[in-house]
């Protein structure tokens, strides 16, 4: 490859993208279909601007699964595991068991042995993360039944990936050894390797991870950050590589492990854009990976076979959904989101091509056939949609407004849990509230934490952090941190993102109370100025005032405070008029107290005046 | 000897000729505990458990507030729903203030032929607070006359020193008339 290659490579994919996605969303098929028809165009089987060998294409793609499925690891917290257990042990395991016995059995009609019948059947069994996921993500359906539905099952394939790898070897045909394979173990062998690399991941990440990430986070320096978040995702990639193990799976595993850390936020936000980015190659790689030379060659069997699988993945999936109870409409969702084959047929296939377990000529065609069935996939929604849904009964409008939301995640964000965000998050949790809680100093996270405090390491000004944290589905953000610039700028992006979430604000004085109102915070509250107020009044009491008298004092007190701070936030760009206004108001305030001063009464002059 | 708790709610003690003037004529009595419940709960946040203990420990419960709007004070109302709460004052042999004296004392702003039915308040201020004896008989309370200040501000000083002194022997007749904890 010539010096300009990478250059001119990564030009021509973002050309196609940015020229493909806009038409595809603008017809309302989906960033996804736009995807792989640039990829389909640019391919080496149509304009063959890119990869003039297939083999670089599927390199892209393969980099795009792995980092992909470190961002689906990390959303695998175990408690979100745990509350779905039922959909996911049981449509999940059924749907991976049932669609693997069926196609298997049609596969034993035109196979000669047993094994390579099962194991197409279990390849072609799980379906594409990438494609529902973001799909149902652009429709808005993630937190309906047949969102929750399709995610528990994508989740159960996700996690049933990693029993296939064992066994895959296990299942190898010895006369069919004529691939290359780097490593030419025993079937059991390879099964203990792969054991031995998982368990080896959940250690590093487990006792390790944490250590070198508070290393790099007291650095403060947010592209060693990034760095050490590629490096992570990289490196794991390579060693599996090598030990002739998925990168994918790896960088799956390191992401479920990784879940339960407190740099999880960080680390999501970190890899959330080059997510996008590979995502798009990815997709864009499932186009150009369409081998147009082979489907022409013999069209109408892989046609056959690729409405066969859609076939039986949507009456398998029917049935479940209607076992499981789920609602004409979220089935029909459900059902026709997740009838096609998914990326992890690519890395199972590579993996099987390695091991010598399915040989080359019912690979080839089956790769095809899983590429076309995920190009399919935006196309099936739109059926749905246009064709299916319609006719059946049920209110649409319902459909987003009143189906159960089952994850009952917390509906704040708190951001700084030193000595002002700790007393807010305590009473928000003991009061029954699950927040998420952000803070930035990497130290106070590892203190907290030992006191059974849930609270994630990240920078609040970052809006990419917050919306991993989930800003999206919240009504609420408490930034309780003591950077005055950090919480205005927050605001500024989350007003500009989420005009409809209310924003909670630490000040630290006056000013900053009316720089933050102006900025757009829907409420104030100054550190000190709640507890001085509080100490004034028991001064006032010590000294003769009843406790009433002194509590309205106080009461009246905070009152016209607020209201000048009020009228202050309206002018805070004015300098001058900001000195005006304040100056009015001190002058009001000092009027009323001397008022009261005279008149020997409390501050309200008027409660209780009738002698009795 | 027979306790008394006087639960008192003010929210402007320091302006109350009345009841200041009542509260003083009586402390210097031992057995009589003044429990100001403004100067106790500024913030009106009641601590259920002390106060019921606090009944429980005195045989003659005095209610004692200015009559504001035909009524009680705010946090007078509070402490009643709060305190007075089932399973404690009332409910199947549950009325664990039972056998105890009520008495109530009111102080008026008016003068107290205002409250007649000629009168611009239209009736007499007992047919007000006709849930005082309700609620006496659903905690099993027995419940003394009610004792009535009128024009509490303006009232001549003698007139006043009278009241007072009614007021004092009432409270030690009601607790020589009490068994006591015996």
């Amino acid at each position: 490859m010539h010096e300009a290659g990478f250059l001119m490579q990564a030009f021509v994919f973002l050309a196609a993208a940015v020229i493909a996605v806009p038409i595809a969303a603008r017809l309302g098929l989906g960033s996804v279909l736009g995807y792989l028809c640039a990829g389909a165009v640019i391919g080496p089987f149509a304009l063959g601007l890119i990869g003039q060998d297939i083999e670089e294409v599927m390199h892209f793609a393969e980099f795009g699964v792995v980092m992909m499925l470190f961002l689906v690891g990390l959303e695998l917290d175990p408690s979100k595991l745990w509350r779905m257990r039922v959909p996911i042990v049981g449509m999940g395991g059924l749907q991976v068991v049932i669609t693997s016995a069926v196609i298997a059995g049609i596969a034993l009609v035109y196979l000669d042995n047993w094994q390579h019948a099962v194991v197409v059947g279990m390849v072609l069994s799980l379906s594409s993360t990438a494609i529902v996921l973001q799909t149902l993500n652009e429709k808005g359906l993630m937190k309906n039944d047949s969102g929750q539905s399709a995610f528990a099952v994508l989740l159960f394939q996700d996690i049933a990936v990693i029993p296939m790898l064992a066994v895959l070897p296990l299942l190898a045909v010895a006369e069919v050894g004529t691939f290359s394979d780097k490593h030419n173990l025993p079937g059991y062998q390879s099964a203990l390797m792969v054991l031995g690399a998982v368990v080896g991941i959940v250690v590093v990440g487990r006792w390790l991870s944490r250590s070198v990430f508070r290393i790099i986070a007291e650095t403060r320096l947010r592209e060693m950050f990034t760095a050490t978040a590629l490096f992570l995702v990289v490196g794991i990639a390579l060693l599996m590589e090598h030990i002739g193990l998925s990168p994918a799976l790896g960088t799956f595993v390191a992401g479920v492990v990784l879940a339960n850390s407190e740099y999880r936020h960080e680390l999501e936000a970190e890899v959330e854009p080059f997510k996008g980015l590979l995502l798009a190659l990815f997709f864009i790689s499932v186009g150009a990976s369409i081998d147009f030379a082979l489907l022409m060659e013999n069209p109408w069997p892989i046609l056959a076979m690729v409405g066969g699988l859609v076939l039986v993945k949507l009456v398998v999936l029917l049935i479940l959904g209607k076992a499981f109870g789920l609602s004409s409409r979220s089935n029909a969702i459900f059902t026709f989101s997740l009838a096609q084959a998914g990326e992890f047929a690519f890395v199972l296939f590579s993996f099987a091509a390695a091991r010598d377990v399915l040989p080359a000529y019912i690979i080839d065609p089956l790769t095809l056939v899983v590429a076309l069935s995920m190009a399919l996939t935006p196309l099936l929604f739109v059926i749905n949609e246009r064709l299916v849904l319609p006719r059946l009964r049920g209110a649409k409008a319902s459909e987003r407004a009143h189906d159960a939301i089952k994850e009952p995640e917390g509906k704040a964000i708190l951001v700084g849990f030193g000595r002002f965000g700790q007393i807010v998050g305590r009473l928000l949790r003991m009061n029954g509230f699950e927040i998420t809680v952000l803070e930035h100093d990497a130290a106070q996270v590892d203190l907290v934490r030992n006191f059974g405090h849930k609270v994630y390491y990240g920078d609040a000004a970052r809006m990419d952090l917050l919306e991993t944290a989930g800003i999206e589905d919240v009504d609420l953000l408490v930034l309780a941190i003591d950077d005055h610039q950090r919480m205005l700028k927050t605001i500024h992006q989350v007003k500009r993102h989420h005009p409809d979430i209310k924003i909670l604000a630490r000040a630290a004085g006056r000013r900053e109370a009316a720089e933050l109102l102006h900025a757009g915070a829907d409420h104030i509250e100054r550190e000190t100025f709640d507890s001085a107020l509080s100490m004034g009044r028991k001064a006032l009491s010590l000294m003769g005032f009843r406790a009433y008298q002194a509590q309205r004092a106080a009461q009246l007190f905070k009152h016209h405070d607020k209201k000048s701070l009020f009228a202050l936030s309206e002018v805070i760009e004015d300098d001058k008029k900001y000195l005006t206004v304040a100056k009015q108001h001190a002058t009001d305030l000092e009027k009323v107290l001397k008022s009261d001063d005279q008149a020997n009464t409390e501050l309200d002059d008027r409660g209780w005046d009738s002698g009795s | 000897m027979a306790k008394a708790l006087i639960v008192y709610a003010h929210p402007a003690h320091q302006r109350s000729r009345a009841n200041r003037a009542l509260l003083n004529r009586i402390s210097d009595l031992h057995n009589v505990t003044v429990h100001d419940l403004y100067e106790t709960y500024p913030d009106f946040f009641i601590d259920v458990e002390a106060e019921q203990k606090l009944l429980l420990e005195h045989d003659l419960i005095v209610i004692q507030h200015p009559v504001y709007w035909y009524n009680m004070p705010a946090l007078l109302r509070e402490w009643q729903d709060l305190v007075l709460e089932y399973g404690y004052a009332y409910g199947r042999k549950q009325q664990r203030l039972a056998g105890k004296y009520m008495w109530v004392v009111l102080t008026a702003g008016a003068p107290e032929h205002t409250y007649s039915d000629t009168g611009v308040n239209e009736r007499p201020l007992s047919e007000y607070f006709l849930h005082y004896p309700r609620m006496a008989n659903v905690c099993h309370l027995e419940m003394k006359p009610t004792f009535e200040v009128y024009h509490g501000r303006h009232s001549p000083d003698e007139d006043l020193d009278k009241t007072v002194e009614q007021y004092r022997s009432c409270l030690l007749k009601y607790l020589k008339e009490h068994p006591g904890d015996a």
